[in-house]
């Protein structure tokens, strides 16, 4: 044990310190055998759902959102007190403490880089070696009697119980996949339903996801626009600022309805949409609004300069939202990575020589 | 999940059922149901529900599980194309600026 402690400390974790007290969240602290442990609440205050809100819209680079890893009391625990294993993003260590009101439990913090249980899972960061190392680092062996540990059912991607065991002669039980279900389980002498062992994706969870998909659409969205409202102040019979006032306003409108069905619609309406690859999903909500706003903007189709800028934003918009569609795939909770491959591999340039053709299009569509 | 079920026929997961010793970690462990044990061995209950995350054969005692695990993320493959520093799902570093922190967390909540 000790020479593993070594070695990978020795490594790029050095970041084995106790937790410190003065993060804004804790409350309090117990005694430790070497010093004090910090305590938390089960209650959240404002700042703690501030700092959620402000990671969801990803404002002012609150995306390494992270605690202290080590050994948290959650109430005041003692040598019997059940040891939940967690990761430290605060919203995850957040949602545990709530789920648990009332209660005495220890909640062992992994290092996980401020990136949430499943992901880090994936990453393996949330992992067999940094989990028998936290155990070490925290000196849990001397503060509880017991030798089990509670980790949510989604660390198993990165963990090996089997290995956990023989490393530090805990077991690792794999709790239910919401901390919400934490007491439940804790109540049933750690059983889990097999509802909780399930991961469902209901609409509530794909709605909390649409801020940060939106916010990924404005980087290229300040390059797209301008060149948009370029484009539409090019030919025509009136000036410059006159086509782009009017012609201008359309594209950019249509734009904007690309980015809310691929963004916002595709994802809300995600198990009611026709195809299992989401670029099929992207392209059923895509065309249907496109045609929506082509008929909408007065269906000019007696002009070859009004079909083709019907025709470009037919095209364009379908492009955008099946691509963005496409890359909901990694905020959803059922895709593999095989499968993501597959459908890449078709998707990418139909979502690429539409965009291309439909950028054409426009472009001649200002000459005619 | 009904309609939640991805592509039909693509995923990497192998079952070596003679090796299982029926211990149902995989069972425990597995988000969607993908795998059930009878009697004598393990054995698929619904395959294309596999999302590759890989939970069974990391805990499987006997390494009668194998599959290709990975992220099913398409930025994360694009990210992985252009060369990125990382291929992993929501969680890559900036290649602007490392230091600038990382888009993570809130993808899978």
């Amino acid at each position: 044990m000790a020479s593993l402690a070594a070695g990978a400390a020795s490594g790029s974790k050095t970041e084995l310190n106790p937790p410190r007290l003065d993060q804004a969240f804790v409350t309090g602290s117990v005694a430790g055998p070497s010093g004090r442990i910090p305590q938390v609440s089960s209650t959240l205050t404002w700042c703690d759902r501030w700092g959620s809100l402000k990671a969801r819209w990803g404002v002012g680079r609150m995306l390494h959102y992270a605690v202290d890893p080590g050994l948290y009391a959650l109430g005041s625990p003692d040598d019997g007190s059940p040891v939940l294993v967690t990761a430290n993003y605060k919203m995850s260590c957040d949602c545990l403490r709530e789920s648990l009101p009332g209660r005495d439990a220890w909640l062992l913090v992994l290092d996980t880089e401020g990136i949430n249980v499943w992901c880090a899972a994936g990453k393996g960061t949330f992992g067999t070696e940094e989990l028998v190392l936290r155990i070490t680092a925290s000196g849990l062996k001397e503060i509880v009697k017991h030798r089990d540990l509670i980790l949510p059912q989604l660390g198993a991607p990165g963990v090996s119980a089997h290995l956990v065991k023989k490393q530090s002669g805990f077991k690792v039980h794999y709790g239910p996949i919401l901390a919400r279900d934490a007491a439940a389980y804790l109540d049933a002498g750690l059983r889990a339903t097999e509802e909780m062992r399930r991961k469902t994706f209901p609409v509530q969870e794909r709605a909390v996801l649409i801020p940060i998909e939106l916010v990924a659409t404005l980087k290229p969205a300040v390059i797209i626009i301008p060149i948009l409202l370029l484009i539409s102040g090019l030919g025509g019979e009136r000036g410059f600022l006159p086509n782009m006032a009017q012609d201008g306003i359309s594209s950019v409108l249509a734009f904007l309805c690309a980015i809310l069905s691929g963004a916002v619609l595709t994802p809300l309406l995600l198990p009611y949409l026709p195809g299992r690859a989401f670029t099929t999903k992207g392209i059923a909500v895509g065309v249907p609004i496109a045609i929506a706003l082509i008929y909408a903007w007065g269906g000019d189709l007696h002009s070859w300069r009004g079909v083709l800028f019907g025709g470009a934003w037919l095209l364009l918009i379908t492009a955008f939202s099946a691509y963005l569609a496409m890359n909901f795939t990694g905020a959803s909770t059922y895709t593999s990575l095989s499968g993501v491959r597959w459908e890449m591999r078709w998707a990418l340039p139909l979502e690429i020589g539409a965009g291309l053709s439909g950028f054409a299009a426009l472009l001649v569509s200002r000459f005619l | 999940m009904k309609n939640m079920t991805y592509l039909k026929d693509v995923v990497t997961l192998r079952l070596d059922s003679d090796k299982c010793s029926r211990c149902g970690m995989c069972l425990e462990v597995c988000p969607h149901g993908v795998l059930a044990v009878d009697e004598k061995r393990v054995r698929f209950r619904n395959r294309d529900a596999c999302m590759e995350c890989g939970a069974c054969s990391r805990n499987c005692p006997a390494g009668a599980i194998s599959v290709e695990a990975g992220v099913g993320c398409a930025a994360a493959v694009i990210n992985g194309m252009l060369n990125r520093q990382s291929d992993s799902c929501c969680c890559f570093v900036d290649p602007q600026g490392p230091a600038a922190g990382r888009a993570g967390g809130t993808c899978c909540s």
